[in-house]
């Protein structure tokens, strides 16, 4: 459970034992290799790695050339200039050519703490998903983050992906489970009501599904690990199964996962419904667990939401 | 100020900075130490400002475009009374106003900035309503040398040139370091006075550890009639402290117990050779 390895270097990892048999794999860092942790890729493959400098834009540009060309480029760049700074050349030199680029936004969501708005990156996953044909997935913990590195590798189009800063404890036992783009994971079955959550914030309704089961609640819990395409069909299920749905996310609760969802529950099998996460206002500064904790990001008020939910 | 008062002031701000970033254990470091000269002659001798009134309409204008190094300013300011000192003691803690990029809730920060590449736009649209409004005020925009690769910067210095903008004065901190390692190593940048000049500035090249450099040209502004001023102020990255000095991991690394105190201790013995030098003039 408790796990000192953070996502950024189990990508890293992955990308080095899948570049042992693939010299098109690229890495592209915009003066990142290092909080990126892919300064070991840089030194075992330097003729697969591209250093841009501070160019969040150039990055993305350079990025859709070498795809054009038929490399299979993995930018590595804070989430927060990525997924704004470059929005243009993603939308159009990546998207809209339908380029084969994977967008690693490292440093995610609340993870750069007191550095403020410009370094949070909560708007993200707004914008990537309002981009036809963006695959947009934020994996929850080190196991899902290697089973989605080898995914990525494989699939053939534009991905916009969001891993945290700092280790994350353990949501899965293990690897052994199947990893599906668009497809989500149930973590825990349930009849009452259902928890979608995403990225960091799945370990936090694990943990609220513990303490609802003590106070004798059954709860679903789903990881929603590609927001897009997104797995409607588990969402039907879980509308039409257990009644009542809260979502989780380390994100703006305006055009993220929340909202996500609800679209799909408005429109087709409307239940009660409750949205977690980022109000609209800057960030408070501290830490991801005070940050979430300030927020109601938490297994005890995800319990205390379901447990009024329940008992209207 | 004279020389040698600015000289003991800038050896404060740096034991300042650093015992803020031990306290909070997070913070810029290096770059913070390179630029606290430059910051220095600005603000306790060469701008015009208030601190108790910070939003005085004639008052010169500093943007930090390189927001990560707000540990110097955010002591700066304390100093010279735009919040209390006591409050730098919430630096990068929950809550706190004081994060580790420039905050305008704070009084004496103009703009909020901590992604590169954003100052000079914005000092660009500072400095062409001063002149449009006929005010004499200035603009100064500090830059880091690593972030002189975003493109966003080039767009900026086109239109400071083409407006003519001679109360714009852009100050990059070439200490030759960013955070992967050498600016040469990771994206060149040389020859980047030429590149300046070839975009309309004047250009002018100091030693931007000299204090006594520093004040007198900074007081020749406005160089050229007619042109912005670049200042390409040579510093060295982490300067004042022997270990930081000149290593790239030294960019956001924080001090431990000893190495606080070993700082702390050639920085008093600086303190103590300005104050001597001071007394005998
Ligand atoms: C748009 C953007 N991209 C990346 C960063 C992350 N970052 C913070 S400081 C830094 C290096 C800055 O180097 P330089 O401009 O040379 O400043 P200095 O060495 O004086 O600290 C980087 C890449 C950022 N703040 N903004």
């Amino acid at each position: 459970m408790a796990n000192s390895i953070p996502n950024r270097q189990v990508i890293c990892d992955t990308l080095l034992e899948l570049s042992k048999g693939d010299r098109n794999i690229m890495v592209l860092a915009s003066d990142s290799s290092g909080s990126a942790a892919m300064a070991p890729f840089a030194k075992a493959y330097p003729d697969q790695f591209v250093e841009v400098g501070i160019a969040e834009q150039n990055i993305v540009g350079i990025a859709a050339g070498l795809a054009h060309s038929g490399k299979k480029p993995f930018v590595t760049s804070p989430a927060c200039f990525l997924s704004m700074r470059s929005i243009e050349q993603i939308k159009v030199d990546v998207a809209y050519s339908a380029t084969n680029v994977k967008l690693v936004g490292i440093s995610g969501g609340v993870s750069y703490g007191a550095l403020g708005m410009s370094h949070h990156s909560v708007q993200d996953i707004a914008v990537a998903r309002a981009i036809p044909g963006l695959a947009v997935v934020l994996p929850a913990d080190r196991h899902e983050t290697k089973k989605m590195t080898e995914a990525l590798v494989q699939y053939e189009g534009g991905v916009y992906v969001r891993i945290g800063r700092n280790p994350v404890e353990d949501s899965y036992e293990s690897e052994n489970y199947e990893f599906v783009l668009g497809k989500a994971v149930t973590m825990r079955e349930g009849r009452d009501i259902t928890i979608i959550a995403v990225g960091e914030t799945v370990r936090v309704a694990l943990d609220a599904e513990a303490a609802l089961k003590e106070a004798g609640v059954s709860c679903r819990v789903l990881n929603m690990h590609t927001i897009k395409p997104l797995d409607k069909e588990a969402i039907l299920k879980a509308a039409e199964e257990t009644g009542y749905i809260i979502t989780v996310e380390e994100h703006s609760i305006h055009g993220g996962l929340g909202a996500a969802v609800a679209e799909v529950i408005v429109q087709q099998r409307p239940v009660p419904m409750r949205i977690l996460g980022i109000p609209d206002e800057p960030a408070i500064a501290g830490k991801t667990s005070e940050v979430f904790d300030h927020y109601g990001i938490s297994a005890a008020n995800i319990t205390k939401i379901a447990l009024e939910m329940l008992s209207r | 100020m004279d020389i040698i008062e600015l000289k003991a002031k800038a050896a404060e701000i740096r034991m300042a900075l650093l015992k803020m970033i031990h306290n909070a254990k997070t913070g810029h470091t290096g770059g913070s130490l390179s630029n606290t000269d430059i910051l220095t002659a600005l603000y306790y001798r060469v701008m015009k400002i208030d601190p108790t009134r910070p939003k005085w309409e004639d008052r010169d204008r500093f943007i930090a475009s390189k927001g990560h190094s707000v540990e110097s300013l955010w002591c700066i300011l304390a100093n010279l009374g735009f919040f209390p000192e006591e409050e730098l003691k919430t630096f990068s803690q929950y809550g706190t106003r004081l994060i580790g990029h420039p905050n305008n809730k704070v009084p004496g920060i103009e703009m909020n900035t901590g992604a590169l590449g954003h100052g000079l736009a914005i000092s660009v649209g500072m400095a062409l309503a001063g002149k449009r409004d006929g005010k004499g005020y200035r603009v100064y925009c500090l830059m880091g040398d690593g972030e002189q690769a975003e493109g966003s910067v080039w767009e900026a210095a086109m239109a400071g040139a083409h407006y003519k903008l001679e109360n714009l004065v852009a100050i990059i901190d070439r200490n030759r370091l960013q955070i992967s390692g050498s600016t040469e190593e990771v994206m060149g940048l040389e020859p980047l006075e030429e590149k300046w000049a070839a975009f309309g500035w004047n250009v002018v090249s100091i030693d931007g550890n000299d204090m006594d450099a520093l004040v007198r040209t900074f007081e020749s502004v406005p160089t050229v009639s007619g042109k912005p001023t670049l200042f390409m102020a040579n510093t060295v990255k982490g300067k004042g402290v022997s270990f930081a000095e000149n290593v790239a991991h030294w960019h956001h690394h924080v001090p431990n117990d000893e190495q606080l105190e070993l700082a702390l201790a050639e920085l008093s013995a600086a303190l103590e050779r300005y104050k001597q030098e001071g007394q005998v003039q």
